[in-house]
């Protein structure tokens, strides 16, 4: 027991920069342990903590499948979007066919259906009943049309818009349309619903930030004698915010996990009735679950919304406290 | 190992806890503060130990200007003290080890070295036994001498104890006087605020008297008489 007079410098000083690595990492593991003992210590508060924490993220993560799962039906619409694309009147049959043959080769044009004006007339006489007055005009009033399926993947306005765009610019091509209004309009409401999403998201994180940060100021609360006997005896901020941050950490790794155990517990109920769903319209609609890139996303936004909750509140709370 | 040149205490609010303190003492050596409740006994080993900052003078320990020691470096210059209270301030949520460690783990030994130190600590203030107790089952006296291991685990060349008998009868406090002068044998400068004048009287050591902040009389002192 005997002291050391140069104490100040074996600590500060004359430690090599290995040593003190060591020092950092065994005193990091130290904490991270510490905190985790700390949770399971409480379980039941840890876990209602971590609960309130899972089902914050798991709300706007199951809303994010939600959306997920609209669009992807949406894509399966992608087909029913065609172009028509009406001729010029003095465009005859072999134009129109070679037109046709051309454009199927574009790389942004998946099919192209040829309608010519004889088909289109036939088509008309049976399906509007105007056989006699279409008798007594002497030339074919329709134009021949061509059907255009649009090639890109994923619907998109804009491609839909630039080939449309393009189609009007063919010198043969009198007019190109498609249900734009209809494109338009399931656009705006994904759009708004996105919007809502990501608002959600941005609550339902600010409000795990308050959760994490306030159980964090109990904790440095419930600590407070232990802080100050820790600081009296030469311990740095940094040693004593640590197990804290790390139980923010703990706190968002949990509810990360509980998170996402709802959602997939959530899926494999609907799984049933989204099925049969899809039957009844024969769809080949399958539900869309979380990746394992989601899963560790969702996780990992926990994990930082616990670090940056335990670290404000460390901030604030910690520094107050000065031994007496 | 302790100077203090014309140091004066004001707490906000105008309260002059020390005027114009004088004081040295030497390495290695053991001494007592005393004076009644507010006489500034407190404050004295407050501000050596930078708990508190002085409003004017100048105070040395161990080498170091306390001025010159910003908010950051403080932890690294506590780590040279060791501390006791009359209150003793143990953690009831953890063992009489873990209590004592706590000074090696800020520090950052390693495992084997908390433990070795640990239980040599303990061992000698007789408490090697109760190593796995929590403090709160443990008597006043027993209390106080984990509080000792605690203070001298970490070898600080400086103890400062603020009343480390206050709560204890009379033939423990006496024991408790001989741990402190047996870590002093070995070198360990001690500083101890206590009121109990008739104990300390018996120790035979430098008595500092404070009353109303100021330095009354220095038994067997002959350095600060300037």
């Amino acid at each position: 027991m005997k002291p050391q007079q140069t104490q100040t410098a074996e600590y500060g000083r004359k430690k090599s920069f290995r040593s003190l690595l060591e020092i950092w990492l065994l005193q990091h593991l130290q904490a991270i342990i510490f905190s985790l003992g700390q949770l399971c210590r409480n379980p039941i508060a840890s876990f209602l903590t971590a609960s309130v924490i899972g089902i914050s993220l798991a709300l706007p993560t199951g809303f994010f499948i939600i959306l997920e799962n609209t669009r992807h039906i949406t894509a399966g619409w992608e087909g029913s979007v065609e172009i028509t694309a009406f001729l010029k009147m003095d465009v005859d049959d072999n134009a129109a066919r070679k037109l046709a043959s051309k454009l199927a080769s574009q790389s942004d044009i998946a099919k192209v259906d040829l309608v010519t004006r004889e088909q289109a007339l036939e088509e008309y006489r049976q399906l509007s009943g105007f056989t006699n007055a279409l008798e007594a005009l002497d030339e074919n009033p329709l134009p021949s049309l061509l059907l255009i399926k649009p090639a890109h993947g994923e619907f998109s306005e804009k491609s839909a818009e630039e080939l449309l765009n393009k189609l009007q610019a063919v010198p043969e091509i009198e007019n190109a349309q498609y249900d734009q209004q209809w494109v338009k309009r399931l656009n705006a409401i994904i759009g708004i619903v996105q919007r809502i999403v990501l608002m959600l998201a941005v609550f339902l994180g600010m409000a795990v930030l308050i959760i994490i940060g306030n159980t964090i100021r109990m904790l440095i609360y419930h600590r407070r004698s232990e802080i100050e006997v820790a600081k009296l005896f030469g311990a740095t901020d940094g040693f004593i915010q640590r197990p804290f941050l790390y139980s923010g950490f703990w706190y968002g790794i949990f509810g990360g996990i509980i998170a996402w155990a709802l959602i997939t517990l959530s899926l494999l109920l609907l799984q049933e009735p989204a099925d049969s769903l899809a039957q009844l319209y024969t769809s080949n609609f399958k539900l869309i679950g979380l990746t394992i890139k989601d899963a560790f996303l969702l996780i990992l936004s926990g994990v930082l919304l616990g670090l940056i909750g335990s670290w404000i509140s460390v901030q604030r709370h910690l520094r107050a406290i000065e031994p007496v | 190992m302790i100077r203090f040149a014309n140091v004066h205490m004001q707490y906000p609010g105008g309260i002059d806890a020390l005027r114009n303190i004088n004081i040295h003492i030497e390495q290695g050596a053991m001494a007592f503060v005393t004076g009644r409740s507010g006489a500034g006994k407190s404050t004295l080993l407050r501000l050596i130990a930078l708990i508190e900052r002085h409003t004017r003078g100048q105070i040395i320990v161990n080498g170091q200007n306390l001025e010159r020691v910003r908010r950051n470096r403080v932890a690294l210059f506590r780590r040279n003290i060791g501390f006791m209270f009359q209150d003793h301030r143990l953690l009831n949520d953890r063992t009489v080890f873990d209590n004592v460690a706590l000074p090696l783990v800020i520090a950052g030994h390693d495992h084997q070295e908390v433990k070795k130190r640990v239980q040599a600590a303990l061992d000698k203030v007789g408490l090697l036994s109760k190593q796995k107790s929590i403090p709160v089952t443990l008597s006043g006296g027993e209390q106080q001498r984990v509080g000792i291991a605690r203070a001298v685990v970490h070898r600080p060349a400086l103890l400062l104890a603020d009343e480390p008998t206050g709560n204890l009868d009379p033939a423990l406090s006496w024991e408790i006087m001989c741990l402190f002068e047996q870590f002093n044998q070995v070198g360990v400068t001690i500083l101890i605020a206590s009121h109990d004048l008739e104990m300390i009287k018996r120790m035979r050591k430098r008595i500092i008297t404070l009353r109303e902040g100021r330095t009354l009389t220095h038994i067997s002192d002959h350095h600060d008489k300037k």
